[in-house]
């Protein structure tokens, strides 16, 4: 199969990195060669993070390039926004309606543009936009953002529902499982 | 069955596999999980060390004990530890020591972008350069190997997208390694000059011998696929090139990076009509082509600054390059900020109400130079603030204003304190804030010297920092808790006026320590605020203006009660 590229794209400290192992482990599950990248450090505090995840019969490159992600999941609506460009023509974009200013749009320094999801379908891009944190909250958690928007992206995917649910049981502590679950759930069926 | 895993965490399951026993490293992105993962095998003895040349030395010190050691450090902390580095070349190894050092190009968490591999070439030591998880681990245990048949030490260089890349990797087991028995060897271990001098011909033969196993060696290999175009490339750019051109063109992809081979690159470079040499930052395979009369391109097309990705290589020779449709909006940066609650802020923002010159350093509180606070004038190194300082100070005099120099407590203990003796020795007026959170908070909460905890969490032996201050012929200094903004004044005004030298420790835990107990994130009393923007000033991420009036994010806010600090009509007020 040709490589299948997912960018997770999101705030520092919004939980992308749960997303990617997961993803990652899912994968791997299914006999795929899977590469993930991420980055840590400095810009993890509170700036722009993005997060690649990479499958197929044989993946070179750890990153994703321009005209290149297959989807783009995103904790935020500007980061959808920001890495737009990043997407594939017939691409697929799963987001959070959750709006968070970056500081030049606190400190008034430039201001956080308006109808994003509109503006981003008018370029032919598929968006699919739900309001992740409300149903994170109703799972029990407004961390559980992730498990929302991959409970989403599992739509998109050909992949059997055990598979997802056994790649959760590996990847979150069993503390909270349930609630990862249904945040898993609820994105599902939003 | 193989495993998804870290570049990082493979090295450390390769160390692991080569029965290395000590490790001794100072963490740096993006090195750290490197030290991190090897601690969770109870085989290898794991350490924080202060700083990345006490590590080397440390790492040394076990090596010549007989046991296979390790030390880890990101490129600049190498620069730290160049000293021991350069010396070690020429006394070599007992059992095998490897030093692992990671290169940030593009600078995701660094202030340079320099090449690491001009250290291995100058101090005279052998380079593998890994370009994937499975690499990282076999690369790993072959550079033991390497350091004991060569009786050298080894640097093993990752780079950001290599160390924090996850890609498949077959585990293997442990094979301890029988212990190397000490042996006195004055001539080999003791570098004083009639020593040292016999030694340096054996560090050039020995490169010579190093050249010669890179010939034929099987990690630097010919994927022959046409005769048109030949690609030299190494580490993560043999990824790229490979994404771009597969098996349609020539690549000789190099995992030694020093020494580079000779006969392998003439003949490769025969069999093809075009050589060019894709490495990131520094053109050193090109130059060393360019020096065996062989015509090359590189840096005449590819970038010397920043990462390479596959549009990059595809557009400059010649392949399918990807574009996507961008909005037409301007999309606000997001660039990183201190956290909600972070004891930076307060400081941070005394210091610019005060409108203080503030010489920074390395850490989190880097960011207290960024816009609404903009309270940094200077950066450049672990422990500069402090050295600095004093030079501000010295050539100044009284001129010299409020200026004053801000180092965290890693730091500090890292390069801080002989800044400070300088400070106390040659006497200058200077003020010196250590900005205690009690962890490394940048590379994500590592302990150190003062937080009174070992790499394991366990306790371990706790530096007083005010006990250490005084010792050194300070004698003020002042303690203060970053979150009370009138105390902070006050304590900064006093120590500016005094005669005397002085340190302020700005000492609160870092927000983000699970230790820390959080109060109840504040809310905004509409009626009350007057839209002053007072609380605007702390560049706090939980607040901002919606419809005219101040708003507190509940997701974000700690109860720190800064903001509460500065508003002046009681608008904040807690949601318990």
């Amino acid at each position: 199969m040709k490589t299948k590229n997912v960018m997770i794209v999101g705030v520092g400290g919004q939980g992308s990195l749960l997303a990617s192992k997961l993803l990652g482990h899912l994968l791997m599950g299914q006999g795929y060669d899977v590469k993930v990248s991420e980055v840590h450090g400095m810009s993890q505090r509170g700036g722009s993070v993005v997060t690649y995840v990479r499958y197929g019969d044989k993946v070179y490159s750890p990153v994703i390039d321009k005209g290149e992600a297959d989807y783009i999941v995103s904790f935020e609506l500007l980061e959808a926004a920001r890495w737009l460009s990043y997407l594939k023509p017939d691409g697929q974009i799963v987001t959070s309606t959750q709006q968070v200013d970056p500081m030049p749009v606190i400190t008034g320094a430039a201001e956080y543009p308006t109808d994003l999801v509109n503006k981003m379908l008018a370029t032919g891009a598929k968006v699919d936009a739900l309001d992740c944190l409300s149903l994170a909250e109703q799972a029990g958690s407004a961390k559980a953002v992730n498990l929302v928007l991959l409970g989403r992206l599992s739509h998109y995917f050909d992949l059997p529902e055990e598979a997802w649910q056994k790649s959760i049981e590996a990847c979150v502590p069993a503390k909270f499982l349930e609630l990862n679950k249904k945040a898993f759930e609820l994105g599902k069926n939003a | 069955m193989k495993q998804l895993v870290l570049g990082n965490a493979a090295v450390a399951r390769g160390l692991y596999g080569a029965g290395c026993c000590v490790i001794s490293s100072y963490p740096g992105t993006p090195s750290t999980e490197i030290t991190e993962e090897a601690v969770k095998f109870p085989e290898i003895y794991c350490e924080w060390a202060p700083n990345e040349k006490v590590a080397m030395e440390a790492a040394f010190g076990a090596c010549l004990a007989g046991k296979r050691s390790f030390c880890a450090m990101k490129h600049v902390g190498l620069n730290v530890a160049a000293d021991p580095l350069y010396t070690m070349s020429y006394t070599g190894v007992n059992a095998g020591m490897v030093i692992g050092v990671a290169d940030d190009a593009g600078m995701h968490s660094s202030q340079n972008e320099q090449d690491s591999r001009h250290h291995a070439i100058a101090a005279k030591v052998p380079m593998l350069e890994p370009s994937d998880s499975a690499e990282s681990l076999k690369f790993a245990k072959l550079a033991f190997e390497l350091s004991e048949q060569f009786d050298t030490p080894v640097l093993l260089k990752m780079c950001t997208r290599v160390a924090h890349s996850q890609s498949l990797v077959e585990l293997s087991d442990r094979v301890e390694q029988p212990v190397k028995a000490y042996e006195k060897n004055i001539g080999k271990f003791v570098m004083m000059p009639g020593n040292a001098i016999r030694r340096h011909p054996v560090v050039e033969q020995r490169t010579a011998a190093l050249t010669e196993w890179a010939e034929t060696a099987p990690i630097n290999r010919v994927e022959m696929g046409g005769t048109e175009l030949g690609i030299i490339t190494s580490s993560t750019s043999y990824q790229y090139v490979k994404e771009v051109f597969g098996d349609s063109v020539s690549v000789l992809k190099l995992g030694m990076a020093n020494p580079l081979p000779i006969k392998l690159i003439r003949d490769f470079a025969a069999k093809v009509k075009n050589v060019v040499v894709v490495e990131e930052l520094d053109p050193i395979i090109e130059n060393h082509c360019r020096q065996l009369g062989i015509e090359v391109s590189g840096k005449d097309v590819l970038p010397i600054t920043g990462e390479f990705c596959q549009n990059l290589v595809a557009e400059k020779l010649g392949g399918e390059v990807h574009t996507g449709k961008a909005l037409e909006d301007v999309i606000p940066p997001r660039p990183p900020v201190m956290c909600a609650g972070c004891p930076h802020r307060g400081l941070f923002y005394t210091l610019s109400k005060n409108k203080c010159t503030v010489l920074g350093d390395i850490g989190c509180y880097t960011l207290g130079a960024v816009a609404p606070l903009s309270a940094m004038d200077m950066t450049l190194c672990m422990g500069a603030s402090v050295s600095a300082l004093h030079g501000f100070n010295k050539a100044l005099g009284e001129a010299a204003g409020k200026t004053v120099a801000v180092i965290g407590d890693s730091t500090f203990m890292h390069s801080g304190m002989t800044g400070l003796a300088n400070i106390a020795y040659n006497g200058s007026n200077s003020t010196v804030i250590i900005v205690d959170n009690s962890i490394t908070g940048m590379t994500g909460h590592q302990h150190n010297p003062t937080t009174g905890y070992n790499i394991k969490g366990d306790p371990a032996g706790k530096i007083d920092l005010e006990a250490l201050c005084r010792a050194m012929g300070f004698e003020r200094v002042r303690v203060v808790d970053p979150y009370d903004l009138k105390a902070c004044d006050a304590v900064l005004k006093e120590e500016l006026a005094a005669d005397a030298p002085s340190v302020i420790i700005s000492r609160r835990p870092c927000a983000l320590l699970k230790s820390v107990k959080h109060a109840a994130p504040l809310t905004v009393d509409t009626d009350k605020c007057r839209s002053c923007k007072a609380c605007m000033k702390i560049g706090c991420p939980a607040i901002s203006m919606k419809n005219g009036k101040a708003h507190v994010d509940n997701t974000l806010c700690v109860g720190c009660g800064v903001c509460e600090q500065l508003c002046a009509f009681g608008a904040f007020k807690s949601t318990k």
